[in-house]
Order: C-alpha cells, then sequence, then structure tokens
C-alpha cells in the first residue's frame, strides 16, 4: 500500500492532525467574513451575552453556520466514501450519481406543489424519499441491460438522471414565484442562511448515519474487495449493500435538506484520506468525515471572501476547488481501462 | 469486421439514395408544417389560412405585427439554433467516434455560457447583440479545447471524454454563477434564463446577427461532409486516402464548436439537442454524412422549434425556456443510447 502514513502510530498522529485542522477551520470560520471577530469576543458571545451587534452575529449567524459546514462536510465525505467502496468505483459521489440532485428535486417539487407549507421536519423526509428514490432508479437503470452494473453505466446513468432532475428543478423554480436567489440555492447549494435549530433537528439522524457507517467499516472492507471474494468470506451481500444505500440516502438527503445539493465533498475527500492512509476502511472513514467537515468549513469560509460584500455559495467554491481534483483523477493511469 | 461492415453499408446506401431524398423531403414538409401551426399558436391564436394569408402578404393588418414581429423571429431562431447544435454535435460524433460526443459533453456549450454571462455582468447588461455570438465562441473554445487535451492520452476514451467533459462543465457552471452574483440582482434572471437556454424575446436583430454564422457553418459541414465520412473511418483510412488527417480534423472541430457557440450566444445553454439529433437522423437516413448533416439540422431545428412551442403555450402566461424541456427529453435519451452503444 503506497499511501503516505503506514504505520498505526503515523496513522493516529494524522488523525489528531486531521481534527486539529478541523478546529482550526471551524474557528476560521467563525472568526473570519464580512466582519472580522476576536476569539474574546466569541467567548464572550457566550460567557456573558450582552445582545450587542457582534455577538448577535456570532450566535444566530457564524456559529450556526459553521456547524452545519461541518455537519454537511462530514456527512457528504462519508456518504462519498460508501458509495465508492460499494460500487468499487472511484468517481462515484452522491452529487455525481444524482442522489443529490433527486434529494434536491423531491423538496422543489413538494413546496411547488403544496407552497412553503412544510416544516423543517417533514421536508427532511422529503428529502430521504427523493434521496431513495433516485439511488433506487439509478442503481436499477444501471443494472439493467446486458452485462450488469458496469462503471461507466453507473457514472453515465448517474449524470444523465442528475442533469434531468436538475432541469425539472429549474421548470418548478421557474414556474413558480420563489425568488431567483432562493432558486439559485436549491441549483448550487449553500450554508449562509444556515438556521440552528434545522441542523439541531437534523443532527440526530446525521449521528446515526455515522455510527452505522462507523460501524460497518469491516464489512467495507470485504466489500471493496468484490462480490466474489465477500461471499466467499460468508458476507450476505445483499443486506450490506441495502443497509450501505440506506445510510448514503440518510447522510445525502440530510445535506440537501439542509444546504442544497453540494457537489465534489463527497469524490474528492474519500480519495484525500485514502492517499493519506491506504484503504482500510477502519481508517479512510474516520479521516473522511474529519476532512470533509473541514473542507466544508473552509470552502464556506473562502467563499465569503470571491466577491468583494457579497457571498458565493459554498457549492460554487467546491466546485472550483473540486474540478482539477476530479480531472487529476480521471487522467490517472488506473481509470485509463474504463 | 465492424468497420468492414460499415464501409460495405455505406457502398450499398448508394442504392438507397431516392429513399433517403424522400425522407428528407419528408422532413422538410414536417418542419415547414411545425413552422406554420407554431406561427398560429399563442397567447393569440392566429387560424392556419390567416397564418398562411399573412405569410404571402395578403393576411389582415392586424395579424401583420404578431406574425412577423414577435412570433417569426422567434421561430427563425429556434430553426437556427437548434440546426447549429444538431450540426455541430453531428461533426463531434463522427470525430471522435463516440456516441455520446455533443457539444455538451465537450463544454462547448457550458463554457460559452460562461463567456455571455461574464461578458454580461463586465457590461453591466449594456451588450450589443452582434458581440454576443463572438464573446460566445471565445468561450466555447477555451471550455473545449481544456476539455479534449485534458481527456486526451494518446487517444480519447468515452467514458474519460464524458467524465471530463461533465467536470469541465460544472467548473463553467460556477463560473457561470460567481459572475450571475457578482453583477447586480436586476441581471440574475437574465443570467438564469441564460443558463436555461431560451429564444425568449429574441427579434430579427438577433437572427440577423447569428444566421451568418450557421449558414456558413452549415454550409461547409454540408461540402465538407466527404472528409467527414473519410474520417469517421479512422485515421489509417484517412491517411491511405490521402488526408491531412490532422489539419482537418483540428479544422472540423473548430467549426463544430464555432457553431455551438454562435448559437449559444443567441439563446444560451440548450442542451441535448447537438446529442439528439444526430442519433435519431442516423437512423432515418443512414450514415452518409451529407443526408446525416441535412437530416440532423432539420430535426435539430425542428426540436427545438416544438420544445419552444411547448414552453410559450403550455404554461402560459409564463414562458418556460426551451432548453428545460430538451434536457427533460435528452436526459431519459441519452441513457437510451448507453443501452444501444455498449463501450463499457
Amino acid at each position: 500500500m503506497n499511501s503516505l502514513l503506514s504505520t498505526d502510530k503515523g496513522k493516529a498522529a494524522g488523525f489528531a492532525g486531521a481534527l486539529a485542522l478541523l478546529i482550526l477551520s471551524a474557528a476560521a470560520s467563525v472568526l473570519f467574513g464580512l466582519r472580522n471577530f476576536s476569539l474574546d469576543t466569541v467567548i464572550q458571545a457566550y460567557t456573558s451575552y450582552t445582545g450587542s451587534d457582534e455577538q448577535l452575529i456570532i450566535r444566530t449567524s457564524r456559529v450556526p453556520r459553521a456547524l452545519t459546514a461541518a455537519v454537511i462536510g462530514c456527512s457528504l465525505a462519508v456518504s462519498g466514501v460508501l458509495l465508492q467502496a460499494m460500487t468499487r468505483n472511484p468517481l462515484a459521489s452522491p452529487s455525481i450519481l444524482g442522489i443529490n440532485a433527486g434529494a434536491a428535486l423531491a423538496i422543489v417539487s413538494m413546496l411547488y406543489w403544496y407552497g412553503a407549507v412544510f416544516t423543517f421536519g417533514d421536508l427532511i423526509w422529503v428529502a430521504f424519499i427523493g434521496a431513495g428514490i433516485s439511488a433506487g432508479a439509478i442503481f436499477l437503470i444501471a443494472t439493467a441491460g446486458k452485462g450488469g452494473m458496469t462503471p461507466i453505466k453507473l457514472i453515465l446513468t448517474g449524470s444523465a438522471l442528475a442533469s434531468f432532475a436538475t432541469s425539472i428543478n429549474s421548470l418548478f423554480m421557474l414556474i413558480s414565484n420563489e425568488t431567483l436567489e432562493g432558486a439559485l440555492y436549491w441549483l448550487t447549494g449553500s450554508v449562509s442562511n444556515s438556521n440552528l435549530n434545522h441542523t439541531l433537528q437534523l443532527l440526530p439522524y446525521m449521528a446515526a448515519g455515522w455510527v452505522i457507517a462507523l460501524l460497518m467499516t469491516r464489512s467495507l472492507n470485504v466489500m471493496a474487495m468484490g462480490d466474489d471474494v465477500a461471499i466467499g468470506l460468508g458476507q450476505r451481500m445483499v443486506w450490506v449493500k441495502l443497509l450501505t444505500l440506506l445510510v448514503v440516502v440518510l447522510l445525502a438527503g440530510g445535506s440537501v435538506a439542509l444546504a442544497g445539493p453540494i457537489a465534489f465533498v463527497g469524490i474528492m475527500i474519500p480519495h484525500i484520506s485514502r492517499w493519506l492512509i491506504g484503504n482500510d476502511h477502519r481508517w479512510v472513514l474516520p479521516y473522511s468525515a474529519v476532512l470533509g467537515a473541514a473542507f466544508l468549513l473552509l470552502a464556506d469560509t473562502l467563499s465569503r471572501f470571491l466577491i468583494h460584500g457579497k457571498e458565493v455559495p459554498v457549492g460554487v467554491t467546491t466546485a472550483v476547488l473540486g474540478v482539477p481534483f476530479v480531472v487529476a483523477l480521471v487522467r490517472r493511469k488506473a481509470l485509463g481501462q474504463i | 469486421m465492424g468497420r468492414f461492415r460499415q464501409s460495405y453499408r455505406r457502398l450499398t446506401e448508394r442504392h438507397r439514395k431516392p429513399l433517403v431524398m424522400v425522407r428528407l423531403l419528408l422532413l422538410a414538409v414536417v418542419l415547414l408544417a411545425a413552422v406554420i401551426v407554431s406561427i398560429g399558436l399563442g397567447s393569440l391564436r392566429v387560424p392556419v389560412s390567416d397564418v398562411l394569408r399573412t405569410l404571402v402578404g395578403l393576411g389582415e393588418q392586424k395579424y401583420e405585427l404578431i406574425v412577423y414581429q414577435l412570433r417569426m423571429p422567434r421561430i427563425a431562431a429556434s430553426i437556427l439554433v437548434g440546426a447549429a447544435m444538431a450540426i455541430s454535435g453531428t461533426i463531434l460524433q463522427a470525430l471522435i467516434r463516440n456516441p455520446l460526443a455533443s457539444p455538451d459533453l465537450l463544454g462547448t456549450t457550458s463554457g460559452a455560457t460562461a463567456a455571455v454571462v461574464a461578458f454580461i455582468t463586465i457590461m453591466n447588461g449594456q451588450v450589443a447583440v452582434g458581440w454576443m455570438p463572438v464573446v460566445a465562441m471565445a468561450g466555447g473554445c477555451i471550455a473545449s479545447a481544456i476539455t479534449y487535451l485534458l481527456a486526451w492520452r494518446g487517444g480519447s476514451s468515452p467514458l474519460r471524454m464524458a467524465m471530463i467533459g461533465v467536470s469541465v462543465s460544472s467548473a463553467m457552471g460556477a463560473l457561470t454563477i460567481y459572475f450571475t452574483l457578482a453583477g447586480p440582482i436586476y441581471l440574475v434572471s437574465q443570467a438564469l434564463g441564460w443558463m436555461a437556454g431560451t429564444v425568449y424575446g429574441t427579434s430579427w436583430t438577433h437572427v440577423l446577427y447569428l444566421a451568418p454564422w450557421v449558414v456558413v457553418g452549415g454550409a461547409l459541414a454540408l461540402f465538407q461532409s466527404r472528409s467527414l465520412n473519410v474520417l469517421e473511418l479512422g485515421d489509417r483510412i484517412a491517411i491511405g486516402v490521402g488526408m491531412r488527417v490532422e489539419r482537418n480534423r483540428f479544422l472540423f472541430i473548430i467549426l463544430a464548436v464555432v457553431l455551438a457557440s454562435a448559437a449559444v450566444g443567441i439563446a444560451g445553454g440548450i442542451s441535448f439537442v447537438g446529442l439528439m439529433a444526430p442519433h435519431m437522423a442516423r437512423k432515418l437516413v443512414g450514415n452518409h454524412n451529407g443526408a446525416i448533416v441535412t437530416a440532423s439540422a432539420l430535426l435539430g431545428a425542428l426540436f427545438l422549434l416544438l420544445a419552444d412551442l411547448v414552453g410559450r403555450t403550455v404554461f402560459v402566461p409564463l414562458d418556460i425556456p426551451a432548453g428545460i424541456f430538451t434536457a427533460i427529453l435528452g436526459a431519459p435519451f441519452f441513457i437510451y443510447l448507453m443501452y444501444r452503444h455498449r463501450h463499457g
């Protein structure tokens, strides 16, 4: 295994480093933006609350936003790991396979048909169902036909379904009287209007997803070796795959309900983790979770400075950062045969 | 073996030429009928007889404005844009010998869109129509060159091309949103329409600025279709018959990019027409590129005309971008194609 960190001790140290990076990026996300705060101000906002503008911004905007970005980054990265292990396809991720777009379509179409009558609790379930249906459809379509599921079929089916869902999405948005800024939000994903209550409401589902994923790491290792080996080792593949898919739907659907479809986190982070510590999912999964959170926090902080005085949706920033990465990935020799 | 069979089929096609001509004529008639019906339909319905009378100059005064100033330019723009996209797709599919090749997949459409939106933002909405196709071409060329160069590794596999095309497109999409947000808020709706692709609000000026590109480009594609045919047979055969392969391929790609970008410059990111029309054309008239270019142009025009007709009549009083309907139809078609051509 040609990974950067090969010993267990090195991996543990690296993990501590990743955690430190996460804490630093969370701090950066809270401190820097249109207005910069000092660490003291942030601490005072929670210890001696006076209701000043600064403290209000920190408590109602910066901290919720950082928390949301961390939760979503972590969830998207974990679902990327799960999908890549399950399909043994290095390009799989919730956005490329169209799962994010499906969840977004479900939310937008419910809002279109019934108006803004939903609580956030309802929308979470709408997103889960949307993500579930699109995941099911993609895997069914990609498996159908001669030859079963090949990597190219899966990826192309996913991207075709994603652009299908996205165009129906824009259709609904143009028909209804949603504001255009709101429309952009469902097309690219943004954490700028994070609501602490929403994030906390979703957190139990996400946490359940993370825990199940962590418990499944051994099965993921077996699954990544291929169906034949896995069955030979006594894995009940159908159930493992269904459970994996369920967790993906939970994590990707939840992320979309909170922030819209954010691309490229789910494909980049697992590769970076594997590059750091190799193919063992017992390490890849926690690394990806932490690095995913840190990445989205940094991307969100960065997106406050891309246009002077305005914010760019974080989905734009992740795309700009992620595209060179995917291009490099696709050009690598290992993928030449696909 | 497959290549032999293809060449054989192409030889035998000579004997079916009358059939091909009949089908092309039929297609033209259908397009004409669609134009006439489309002129008649809208918020104010004009009966077919009146449409015909107005077109030959004998119509009532009240229909003149609607037919000549409102509906005709829009229909003309749909036809030109659809044809341009379709011809561009035909060329790319022949050149790259990849059934999934199209201006969308090469990143041309999204690159041109990003360039146009950037241009609108930088010029603060004050842009001359004539510049749009040119700006779009610059963007389309850059994005396509990036995709093509990045996907090239001693050959271009369909998946690598598709993945890099998708990635470059999403980078261009991100740039588009970036430029949209960097500009004043009232330009957002204009830019959103552009991203989806629409012929809403096109006037004769737009048509006049688009027409030269499409007419000249289409004519070039048609007259050079013999070289396109040869190129499609593969490099070795093409070199064998004495063609300067690299130069020809390069010129054809430029032609395809120019056609698609010019269309984007007027109508925005209309997707999937360049993918679907050539495939349907191949079904209808076979592989001969002269016939396929014509059939594909007619089909693309028809396709976008109908998409726009649905967009402006079904959701009255709203005007939905035609690009949304081409994408809704195109994505399932794309999946269907993957099953027909199994390169996996």
